[in-house]
């Protein structure tokens, strides 16, 4: 196992950043910064743990530095985004638009472990690990996250997708 | 009647829950209707939400992305062969994210001529498991891939088997079997798992940059062949491992 085992897992990477954000340039963006820290610590990691937990624990320390960082910005551009109209009738045919957004609306935090579980496919231990959290934080934040998810798209109330935090 | 709880909820809607927990839940669910309703709008988001990104895996990666590695790779390791690998991989990699007229390569293909331009060159260590333990190889890929693998026998064609290495694919472990002929010509196998019920068991080419791949889908499993050899030559041999898969 070497570091050339990295580059398989760059569609898988480029896949969540890509449901984090949105946005396939920042997205791609994301990736480029993973890839580079995966890359240069490679020594790093540790021989027969799972590489993709790895690189996905990286990812997210690059995502939680950028939110960070630019956290004015990204409140400011959740704050443009547009009501989701709510038809509670159609809720067997849910837009794939509607869910786009409403993913976006959620905290970050949520969104996260709602993406690795869902998308991903992790364990609850694997997305423990790759958030670095408790699963009890990992099974609260999904549980909250698709609830949050639910309630927005099956119009339990006109929720307006700003009402973040 | 057990007590369940909200994790086992998310975990029955995750499939991940052992037999006896899940009969638990579903006795449960069976008296909660509201439950029964929250639970199947989780799994349809579930659903909704890996058709809404799973295209992304399907995508070209951009070349850009490959510079922080060629970089760094080429800072550190300008002696090391890895970088004489990675070169190649790169080179087919940003060559096949220029936009092209045909139709996008199918992503069996594209992972299986990656995997063939980064493990092929190798000369120290193309393979995990070498030809001598043949049978450990087997047992071994079989397991991790689930499937009870068979390795053809080209011998007759003038390739030996080198041995296999195990790789991680969009949909799990996926298995390298790697060829060689006298004048050290390399030709591998990838055999990965299949996502849904595709059953598609023609044959199809695609060629990607210097790797030509002849690639096809049986029952779950789908099969790519890759050698930087002509497309009538390749086609014969895998011609000879679909047979000894399928006899």
């Amino acid at each position: 196992m070497d570091r050339q085992h990295i580059v398989e897992h760059i569609p898988r990477l480029r896949r969540y950043a890509r449901a984090l954000l949105g946005d396939r340039y920042a997205a791609d963006d994301l990736v480029q910064d993973t890839l580079e820290r995966a890359w240069n610590k490679f020594y790093l990691w540790r021989p027969g743990s799972d590489l993709r937990a790895w690189l996905f624990a990286i990812m997210h320390n690059v995502f939680v530095n950028q939110v960070r960082r630019h956290r004015n910005e990204i409140e400011q551009t959740m704050e443009e985004l547009p009501v989701v109209a709510v038809r509670a009738t159609q809720i067997e045919q849910l837009e794939l638009r509607d869910v786009d957004r409403a993913l976006g609306a959620l905290p970050s935090e949520q969104r996260e472990v709602l993406l690795l579980i869902a998308v991903e496919q992790m364990t609850y231990g694997e997305a423990s690990r790759a958030l670095d959290v408790p699963i009890g934080t990992v099974m609260s934040r999904l549980s909250r996250g698709r609830e949050r998810m639910r309630q927005v798209l099956g119009g339990q109330a006109a929720v307006p997708l700003k009402a973040v935090k | 009647m057990t007590m369940v709880t909200e994790s086992d909820l998310h975990a029955y809607v995750d499939g991940v829950l052992p037999e006896r927990a899940r009969a638990e839940v579903e006795d449960w669910l069976a008296a909660h209707p509201d439950e029964t309703e929250r639970l199947r709008a989780y799994r349809e988001q579930n659903a909704v939400l890996r058709s809404l990104f799973n295209p992304v895996l399907e995508e070209p990666v951009p070349a850009s992305l490959f510079r922080p590695i060629a970089r760094a790779g080429w800072r550190r390791y300008a002696l090391a062969a890895g970088v004489f690998v990675v070169g190649i991989a790169l080179g087919w990699i940003m060559r096949s994210a220029l936009p092209s007229p045909a139709a996008p390569s199918p992503s069996l293909a594209r992972q299986a001529a990656i995997a063939h331009a980064v493990y092929a060159p190798e000369v120290r260590h193309p393979v995990e498991v070498a030809a001598d333990q043949e049978d450990h190889l087997v047992k071994w890929l079989s397991k991790r891939v689930g499937t009870e693998l068979k390795n053809p026998n080209l011998h007759a064609l003038g390739y030996e088997l080198v041995g296999g290495r195990l790789l991680s694919g969009p949909q799990g472990p996926v298995a390298q079997f790697m060829y060689q002929d006298a004048r050290g010509q390399r030709l591998t196998l990838y055999v990965a798992r299949q996502r849904g019920e595709r059953r598609d068991t023609a044959f199809r080419y695609s060629q990607e940059e210097r790797v030509s791949v002849f690639y096809w889908v049986d029952g779950s499993f789908g099969y790519a062949l890759s050698g930087e050899i002509g497309r009538s030559q390749l086609l014969e041999v895998a011609d000879a491992v679909y047979k000894q898969l399928n006899p």
